[in-house]
C-alpha cells in the first residue's frame, strides 16, 4: 500500500486563501482517485504561504481490471444499429461474440479495462486538478497560459512504500514534477529531496518550515500570551487575526514591542483597529486599566539579534501610523469642539443612494421619524432629534474616512468631546445596532428610538423604490434592518405602532411609480387605505412579518402558530403579537390546549359545512331553553363562563388568562359532541346547536385565528 | 559598485544603486516622463509598453503628485511630491521574487536581519482600467514595495504579463537611512562640502503646495483644463491613422495618452480642493478611464503595440 505525497510550491499565497485550497486539493485529489478505481485509508492536506501540501496514505497501488460485457443489437438487425454499437464500444465487428438470445442471436461485446497503475492515474487527476483548481482570483505569468493564484514553480509529485520512492511522472505547463522541494525563503533556500511524508514533515522543520497550519497558530498564541503574561499585560483575542497571522509565515518569531506613550490617549478602538488592519499586529492590554500599551508582531525569520532590528523598524512604522492616527484624531477633535456643523454640512454631498438622496436628506427623514417615534419609548422629541442629527456625522471626520470600521464609536467620542448630551453620544455609537442576530440590542431610550428611526426608514427607504431582497441577494442589507426592528422592539418590550411610524416614514420616499412597484400597491388596494405609502409600509411590514417567523422558529414557535396570531388586528404591534404567540403555544403544549383545536376545528367544520349548504349564517344567540342534552346545557355554561374571563382578559392583553379560558371549554365541547347530535330532524334544535357551534368559533377566534393552526 | 552590505549614507545614493543594479540585470534606464502624474505606472513607460507582444524591460525614478497627501512638510511621512522606483519586465521572468530581493540587498538591506514578507495586495487602477494580482511587500512591517503581476491594462488582457515593481522612495530610504522624518534625510553624501537634507531641497515646496492644492488652485480653471484634455484626447484619437502630409501611417497613441495623464491630475487636483461629490467622483474616474481605455485600444495599433502592417 503506498503513499502519496504531493507538494505545489509557489509564490506566496494570500493567508485568506490557504486553508479553502488545502482543503479543495484534498477533495478534487482524493475524489479523482476514487472515481479512477483507486481506494485509500486517508488523507492530510497542509499549507503554507509558499506551499500546498497533500498526503493520502494507503493507497491502492493499481486500479482493479475491469471486463464490462454489453449486449448489442441482433445480428440480423440493420447495418446502421451495429455501426453505432461498435462506435460506442470502440471495438470492430471481428471482435464482438454472437451469442443466442431469447429472440435470436444477438451480437456481444466484452470490454476489457486492464488495471492501471496508481502513478498513471495521480499523473492525470493531478494534472486535471491543478487546471481546473479554482481560487478566488488566479493569474497568469510570464509567457504562460496556466492559471494559478501566483506562479507557480514546482511539483513534487511522490508514491512511496517500503521499497522505496518514485516520481510520479508529469508536467504541467513546463513544470516537470520531482521529488525535491525547498525550505524557508531565508533562513534554508537550498532544495532538497523527500522520500515521504515524514521526511517531508522534519526536512521542512529543519529547513524552518511548520508545515501545519494550526500548529503556526498555536505557537503564536502560546509565545505571545506567555510574552504578555510576563509583563503583567494580556493579549487581546483575535482569532481571525490569528489564523491570518498563521497564513503570513512559515517559521513564526513571536515579538513583543511597545507603544510610544504619545498615543497611548488616543482611544484603545483606533489602537487596536490601527495596527490591526495596517500592520497585522495583536494588541495587547493592562488589564488593570484596560488600556492598550504594547503590540505583538509575528515575524518570519530568526534572526543573529533576536529580532531587535525587525522590533525597532516595526516600532518606527507603528509610530508613523499612530501619527497618522493621532492627526486625524486632533484634526476631527477640533471639529467636534466647534460642533461638527461642517461635517453635517459635507453630508449633503454625499449620496446615500441615487433614488433616495443624500446622507444629509437621509438624516432629516430619520429626525423626523425619530420625533413621532419617541413618545413611544417615553424620549423627549427634542433630545430624539438631536441624537438623529448627529448620529451619523461622524462619516465626515477623518477617523471614519480612514477606518469605515469605527463609524458610529467616533461618532460617540466627538459627541462627546461637543459637550452634546451623553445620551445623544451613547446613540452615535448604538444607532446602527444590532447588527447581527447575535448583537447586543441598544436598550438606552435614545438609542433605541434613534436605532429604530434608522432601520425603518431603511426598509421603507428601498421598499418604495422596490429594491428588496431577493433570493440570496440582499445588498442593503435589508434582512438585517427588519430583524434590527423586531429585537429592538421586543427585547426592549416596546408598544409601538409600526404600521402608522412606517407609513410617515415612507412618506419621506419617491411614492411608487414604476409598474413592479405599483403591483404590491395593488396587492393591499382592497385593504384599508389608498394611501400609496401605507401600501409600502404594509407590503414591508409583510416582510418584517416573514423575518419574525423566521425569529421565533428559532426560539421553538411553530410557524403556524405564528401565523394564526399575525392574523388578528393590531399585527403590527410587535411585542403584543409575540406575546399572544407566546402564551397560545404554551396554551397547545397541553393536553386541554390540543385538544380544544380539534373540537374548535370540528364545530367550525359542521357550521361552514351548514352555511354552504343552507346559505345563511348561524349568527343568532342561541336559547338555552332550546337545548335538550345536559352536555348541551353544560356547553352553554361554560361559554358564558369563558367569554366572561375572556373578554376582560383580552381587553387587558392578558393572553395566558385568555386562552386558558379557552382551552378550559375543551371538556364541554368534547362532553357536547359525545352526547348530541348537531343535525337534529328537528330544524328549530339544529339551527339552536349550530349557533351554539358559532358561539364556540366567535369566542376561539377572538383569542387567535385557531384555523391556520396545523395538525 | 559598492558593497552589497554596505549602508548607504543618503537618498541619491539608493536611488543610485537602484539604478546600477536594474541596469547589470538587463533593464533600459529611463528618465522620469516630463508630466505630473499619481505613480510611476502612469509613465507611458509602463502603462502602454505593457500591452501588447512584444517583449521590455525598463527601470526609471518618476516623481510623483498626490495633492490630497501634501502635509505642509510636517508630517514625518507624507508629502504630495514624492519620487517612485519603477521596474517593469514583459514577460515577467520566473525569478521575478529574487531579482527583487536582490535590489533591496544592492541598498543595504540585510536579510539576515530583516523580516521580508510579500503580503496579499491585489492592485486595481480604476482610471488606467487596469489591474493585476501581487504583494506589497514588507520590510519590518513596512510596506517597501509593491509587487504586481499585470493582468489587464486599458481593458485589453495583458499578454505576456509584465511584472512590475514599485518602489516608494522616500520611505524605504528613510528605513535604510535609519531616519524618523523626511525632512531630516540626507539628500546627498552628508560629508559633502554642501550638505543637503530632503527638507533643504523640498520642504518649502511641500508646504507651497500644500497651500495652492487644498485652498488656492482655481477649481473653475481646472474643471476647464479637464474638459480640455478629454476633448483634445478624444480629437487626437479620432484623426485618421494616415498622415496626409507624410502618407505615413501614424497612430498617435502617446500625444493622446498625454492629455489622459493630464485630465486624471487636474481630477485629482479637484480632488484635493474638495470639490467633487462622491457620486462624481466615480462619474470622473470613469471619464479618465474611457480615455487611457481609447489609448490602450490605440497603442496596440501601433508597432511598439505588436502592431504589424
Amino acid at each position: 500500500m503506498p503513499d502519496l505525497l504531493i507538494e505545489l510550491f509557489s509564490e506566496e499565497i494570500p493567508a485568506r486563501m490557504q486553508t479553502k485550497a488545502a482543503s479543495d486539493l484534498k477533495q478534487r485529489i482524493t475524489d479523482g482517485l476514487v472515481e479512477a478505481g483507486l481506494t485509500y485509508e486517508g488523507a492530510v492536506a497542509c499549507s503554507t504561504p509558499r506551499r500546498l501540501a497533500l498526503s493520502v496514505h494507503g493507497l491502492t497501488s493499481a486500479s482493479k481490471a475491469i471486463r464490462e460485457e454489453r449486449k448489442g443489437p441482433r445480428t440480423d438487425a440493420p447495418e446502421k444499429a451495429l455501426e453505432g454499437f461498435l462506435r460506442s464500444t470502440g471495438l470492430t465487428k471481428d471482435q464482438l461474440e454472437a451469442r443466442d438470445d431469447k429472440k435470436g442471436q444477438v451480437w456481444f461485446a466484452v470490454i476489457e479495462k486492464p488495471g492501471r497503475p496508481a502513478a498513471d492515474i495521480i499523473a492525470e487527476v493531478l494534472e486535471k486538478t491543478i487546471r481546473n483548481f479554482s481560487w478566488p482570483k488566479s493569474m497568469r505569468w510570464g509567457e504562460g497560459n496556466l492559471r494559478w493564484v501566483r506562479p507557480l514553480h514546482s511539483i513534487l509529485c511522490i508514491l512511496s512504500d517500503e521499497a522505496g520512492t518514485e516520481i510520479v511522472p508529469l508536467t504541467v505547463d513546463g513544470i516537470v514534477s520531482s521529488n525535491t522541494t525547498q525550505g524557508h525563503r531565508f533562513m534554508a533556500p537550498d532544495c532538497f529531496s523527500i522520500s515521504n511524508l515524514d521526511d517531508y514533515t522534519a526536512k521542512l522543520k529543519r529547513a524552518h518550515v511548520v508545515l501545519d497550519a494550526q500548529e503556526r497558530a498555536d505557537h503564536i498564541w502560546a509565545d505571545a500570551t506567555s510574552a504578555a503574561f510576563a509583563s503583567g499585560l494580556e493579549v487581546v483575542e483575535d482569532k481571525g487575526l490569528l489564523a491570518e497571522v498563521a497564513g503570513l509565515v512559515e517559521w513564526p518569531v513571536v515579538l513583543m514591542g511597545k507603544i510610544d506613550d504619545a498615543f497611548l490617549d488616543l482611544p484603545p478602538e483606533v489602537l487596536k483597529t490601527s495596527m490591526k488592519e495596517h500592520q497585522k499586529f495583536f494588541s495587547v492590554r493592562n488589564p488593570k486599566t484596560g488600556r492598550i500599551e504594547r503590540f505583538v508582531t509575528v515575524a518570519n525569520v530568526e534572526t543573529a539579534d533576536n529580532g531587535a532590528t525587525i522590533l525597532a523598524g516595526n516600532q518606527k512604522v507603528l509610530f508613523a501610523r499612530l501619527s497618522d492616527a493621532k492627526f486625524f484624531w486632533e484634526n476631527d477633535m477640533r471639529v467636534a469642539k466647534a460642533g461638527m456643523q461642517p461635517w453635517l454640512d459635507a453630508l449633503e454631498n454625499v449620496t446615500f443612494h441615487n433614488k433616495l438622496g443624500s446622507q444629509k436628506e437621509r438624516i432629516d427623514r430619520i429626525a423626523a421619524l425619530a420625533r413621532e417615534i419617541a413618545p413611544v419609548v417615553g424620549v423627549n422629541p427634542d433630545l430624539a432629534e438631536q441624537a438623529a442629527r448627529v448620529a451619523k456625522a461622524d462619516l465626515s471626520s477623518e477617523m471614519v474616512y480612514e477606518f469605515p470600521e469605527l463609524q458610529g464609536l467616533m461618532g460617540r467620542y466627538y459627541s462627546e468631546a461637543a459637550g452634546l448630551p451623553p445620551e445623544v453620544a451613547a446613540a452615535c455609537e448604538d444607532h446602527y445596532s444590532p447588527l447581527g442576530p447575535n448583537d447586543d440590542v441598544p436598550t438606552a431610550p435614545v438609542s433605541v428610538v434613534v436605532a429604530l428611526a434608522d432601520k425603518i426608514d431603511l426598509l421603507t427607504g428601498f421598499w418604495a423604490i422596490d429594491e428588496k431582497p431577493t433570493g440570496s441577494k440582499d445588498p442593503f442589507a435589508l434582512r438585517r434592518a427588519a430583524l434590527g426592528v423586531i429585537r429592538l422592539v421586543l427585547e426592549n418590550g416596546l408598544s409601538v405602532d409600526l404600521l402608522s411610524s412606517m407609513t410617515a416614514a415612507a412618506r419621506g420616499h419617491p411614492a411608487p411609480s414604476t409598474e413592479s412597484e405599483l403591483a404590491f400597491a395593488a396587492k393591499w388596494a382592497s385593504e384599508f387605505s389608498n394611501d400609496p405609502a401605507w401600501y409600502v409600509a404594509r407590503d414591508a411590514l409583510d416582510f418584517i412579518h416573514d423575518r419574525l417567523k423566521v425569529f421565533l422558529k428559532d426560539k421553538g414557535i411553530r410557524h403556524d402558530i405564528i401565523d394564526a396570531c399575525i392574523a388578528m388586528p393590531g399585527n403590527d404591534d410587535l411585542t403584543l403579537l409575540v406575546k399572544r404567540a407566546e402564551a397560545l403555544s404554551e396554551t397547545l403544549k397541553t393536553d386541554d390546549g390540543e385538544n380544544l383545536i380539534q373540537g374548535f376545528k370540528r364545530a367550525n367544520n359542521i357550521l361552514t359545512q351548514a352555511e354552504e349548504n343552507d346559505g345563511v349564517s348561524y349568527e343568532l344567540d342561541p336559547k338555552l331553553e332550546l337545548t335538550e342534552h345536559d352536555a348541551e346545557k353544560a356547553l352553554f355554561a361554560a361559554l358564558d363562563t369563558a367569554e366572561a374571563k375572556i373578554k376582560p382578559a383580552m381587553a387587558a392583553e392578558d393572553f395566558q388568562t385568555a386562552m386558558s379560558a379557552m382551552a378550559a371549554l375543551r371538556g364541554p365541547i368534547d362532553g357536547f359532541f359525545e352526547a348530541v347530535q348537531v343535525n337534529s330532524d328537528n330544524d328549530i334544535v339544529r339551527r339552536n346547536r349550530l349557533c351554539l357551534l358559532n358561539r364556540i368559533r366567535v369566542i376561539c377566534l377572538s383569542v387567535a385565528d385557531l384555523t391556520r393552526i396545523e395538525g | 559598485m559598492a558593497d552589497e552590505f554596505s549602508k548607504p549614507t543618503c537618498f541619491q545614493e539608493i536611488i543610485l544603486r537602484l539604478q546600477t543594479y536594474w541596469s547589470s540585470r538587463g533593464c533600459a534606464i529611463m528618465q522620469p516622463y516630463d508630466m505630473e502624474v499619481g505613480a510611476g505606472t502612469f509613465h507611458p513607460a509602463t502603462t502602454l509598453r505593457a500591452l501588447g507582444s512584444k517583449a521590455w524591460a525598463a527601470a526609471y525614478v518618476q516623481p510623483s503628485r498626490r495633492p490630497t497627501d501634501g502635509r505642509y512638510g510636517e508630517n514625518p511621512n507624507r508629502l504630495q511630491h514624492y519620487y517612485q522606483y519603477q521596474v517593469l519586465i514583459k514577460p515577467s521572468p520566473p525569478d521575478l521574487q529574487d531579482l527583487y530581493l536582490g535590489s533591496l540587498k544592492a541598498i543595504g538591506i540585510d536579510m539576515a536581519l530583516h523580516d521580508i514578507r510579500f503580503v496579499e495586495d491585489d492592485w486595481e487602477s480604476p482610471t488606467l482600467g487596469a489591474w493585476g494580482l501581487g504583494w506589497e511587500v514588507w520590510c519590518d512591517g513596512m510596506e517597501v514595495s509593491q509587487f504586481t503581476y499585470f493582468q489587464q491594462v486599458g481593458g485589453h488582457d495583458c499578454k505576456p504579463v509584465s511584472g512590475e515593481l514599485t518602489y516608494g522612495l522616500e520611505r524605504l530610504a528613510m528605513y535604510v537611512l535609519g531616519v524618523d522624518h523626511v525632512m531630516d534625510m540626507p539628500f546627498n553624501d552628508p560629508q559633502s562640502p554642501i550638505a543637503l537634507s530632503y527638507g533643504d531641497v523640498f520642504r518649502q515646496t511641500e508646504e507651497e503646495y500644500s497651500r495652492w492644492n487644498f485652498d488656492v488652485a482655481d477649481t473653475e480653471t481646472l474643471l476647464q483644463h479637464f474638459k480640455d484634455a478629454e476633448d483634445e484626447c478624444q480629437r487626437i484619437l479620432d484623426a485618421t491613422h494616415e498622415d496626409p502630409k507624410t502618407g505615413k501611417r501614424i497612430v498617435m497613441a502617446h500625444p493622446a495618452y498625454d492629455q489622459a495623464i493630464k485630465a486624471s491630475h487636474v481630477f485629482n487636483l479637484l480632488d484635493a480642493r474638495g470639490v467633487i461629490s462622491v457620486t462624481e467622483r466615480q462619474a470622473y474616474i470613469g471619464r479618465v478611464r474611457t480615455l487611457t481605455k481609447a489609448c490602450a485600444d490605440a497603442f496596440v495599433q501601433t508597432e511598439a503595440g505588436g502592431f504589424a502592417a
